[in-house]
């Protein structure tokens, strides 16, 4: 006993030897990562002189700002937008609920029929919607097709990865009482999941639905229709004052969802 | 006798499961929207019919993926410009971030200063890394700093608002000691709130750096650098089999950072 009390070790260490060994590993790594980025980054210093007389000249450009184009140019993209993202997250969360019972174990007692749905749901989100919008537009042409069918296949990742968590977290009491009942499957998942599930079905229909306002406003640089095909052709044709108008709208209509959203999630949740 | 009639018999009326109009009349009325917002977007189902031919035409022409030896080094080339994005965007954001986040926490600094940063705040993060990157490109020209700049004002948006949460919930007993041994203003952030909010701000650099790399595909799409940029050279030029390589390359990466990012989360923790 004394002599293993004797080899303890005299000054204490919050975090044991091999914490101590990884831990500067890991800091070695970050180091080494950030100056090979700083030392081999393409930066080219003209570029980088004339940035301050370039910022000047943007905003100057901009103002005053041409609010007279929004008639002609914006307010319909606008409401494409909205409508682009609203689509978007119904397709979006119909599309995710099938995919979330997939991938509840409980639901769907099948490994094979769960690794599928889960490889959809991360397949689906690691690619971006402007990524999915290239996609599309190559597939359905230019416009607000692409853009809605972007938003509704990224947004599947994130949904279904939430509402599958949520199904799998059901209590099982209900569930047995209808099984013990006769009900049908059907019937189980409607009076059984769905009460349980409600809550968080709502709160992250609405929470994809503020990030999908955000996304669907810049998916038309690409060809996904909105707000994004306005801002494009201001900057195409270099009018930054149409564009300074464009940006502050986008700026008007995300604090709009976000506040519009913080409200409904505190009324219904 | 007289006892048992008085117990009034259940009406007949009452079902167990009682019809639920209101999420009836919620549905119908989601359904009579989608029809709307469809004409309105100008989705029909003939421009569907038509997509699915193009679908399979550009589904065969993205099969097998090209892996030839120049396509191969432009790949390269545009992953490692996107990885030197990530982690200088990062590393900058963070850096900015933390002043940022500290003056924005209401029990650290003082009220005019914590609503003018939370503003600044909500200032940042209300505008997509795209439309950043845009004004970058503006700015500083095209190019791999301009993505950084971008990535490191949506970086400060996000990490701020969550290193001001994480400061306002800290226990301000450590502080009180600290300060009442007459340590200034620097020491205290150090010995008290540092420690106490390493642990979730760690966990948020991390998955700031997944984000951060999934984002840097998105900034090059509009010329700030990366593999966007290749991406969007290659769809431009109808080069479908080397796209399917190019996404096939991000998924990976993304996957592998974030398997590299829950690491280093464990480590810290």
């Amino acid at each position: 006993m004394t002599a293993a009390a004797s080899a303890l070790p005299r000054r204490w260490h919050r975090f044991s030897l091999s914490e101590r060994i990884l831990r500067s590993c890991f800091y070695l790594l970050a180091a080494v990562a950030v100056i090979w980025s700083i030392k081999t980054i393409e930066i080219i210093p003209e570029f980088l002189q004339d940035a301050p007389a370039q910022t000047a000249d943007l905003f100057a450009r901009m103002w005053p700002i041409d609010w007279s184009w929004y008639k002609s140019g914006v307010h319909a993209a606008l409401i494409e937008t909205l409508h682009t993202a609203t689509l978007g997250t119904i397709l979006a969360v119909l599309l995710a609920s099938l995919v979330a019972l997939l991938a509840a174990r409980n639901v769907t007692r099948s490994v094979i029929l769960n690794t599928i749905a889960r490889f959809i749901l991360v397949a689906t989100r690691s690619v971006h919607a402007m990524v999915w919008a290239l996609f599309f537009v190559a597939v359905f042409g230019p416009g607000a097709l692409a853009g809605t069918l972007a938003i509704a296949v990224h947004s599947i990742g994130f949904t279904g990865k939430l509402l599958s968590e949520a199904i799998e977290e059901a209590k099982t009491g209900p569930i047995e009482a209808l099984t013990a009942a006769g009900a049908t499957k059907l019937s189980i998942l409607a009076k059984g999941y769905w009460p349980q599930v409600k809550p968080a079905f709502l709160g992250v229909a609405i929470f994809r639905w503020d990030i999908n306002i955000r996304e669907s406003a810049v998916l038309g640089l690409v060809g996904g229709g909105g707000l994004g095909m306005a801002l494009e052709a201001a900057l195409e044709n270099l009018y930054w004052d149409r564009v300074g108008l464009v940006l502050i709208i986008i700026f008007g209509i995300v604090i709009a969802a976000e506040i519009l959203t913080t409200w409904l999630r505190s009324r219904i949740i | 006798m007289a006892g048992v009639s008085d117990v009034p018999a259940p009406s007949p009326a009452r079902r167990a499961f009682p019809p639920n109009w209101p999420l009836r009349i919620g549905l119908v009325a989601l359904a009579l929207y989608v029809f709307y917002a469809s004409s309105i977007l100008n989705i029909t189902w003939a421009r569907f019919v038509e997509g699915f031919g193009h679908g399979g035409r550009f589904l065969s022409r993205m099969f097998p993926p090209n892996f030839a030896a120049d396509k191969l080094a432009l790949l390269y080339s545009g992953m490692f410009e996107s990885l030197q994005i990530a982690i200088l965007a990062t590393v900058f954001g963070i850096l900015f971030s933390v002043p940022l986040g500290l003056a924005a926490a209401r029990n650290l600094s003082f009220a005019p200063l914590a609503w003018f940063t939370r503003g600044l705040i909500a200032l940042l993060r209300s505008f997509h890394p795209v439309i950043l990157a845009i004004l970058f490109v503006k700015a500083v020209g095209f190019g791999a700093l301009a993505g950084v700049l971008a990535l490191i004002v949506a970086s400060m948006g996000f990490l701020s608002k969550l290193i001001a949460e994480a400061a306002e919930e800290i226990s301000m007993k450590q502080m009180e000691a600290i300060r009442a041994t007459g340590a200034p203003f620097l020491s205290v952030l150090v010995i008290a709130v540092a420690p106490q909010i390493m642990p979730r701000f760690i966990g948020f650099s991390a998955y700031q750096l997944d984000s951060n790399l999934r984002n840097s595909a998105l900034v090059g799409l509009v010329g700030g650098g990366g593999i966007g940029a290749t991406l969007f050279t290659a769809f431009q030029r109808f080069d479908y089999d080397f796209v399917l390589t190019i996404v096939l390359a991000i998924i990976f990466t993304v996957t592998v950072g974030e398997i590299l990012s829950g690491w280093m989360r464990r480590l810290f923790q």
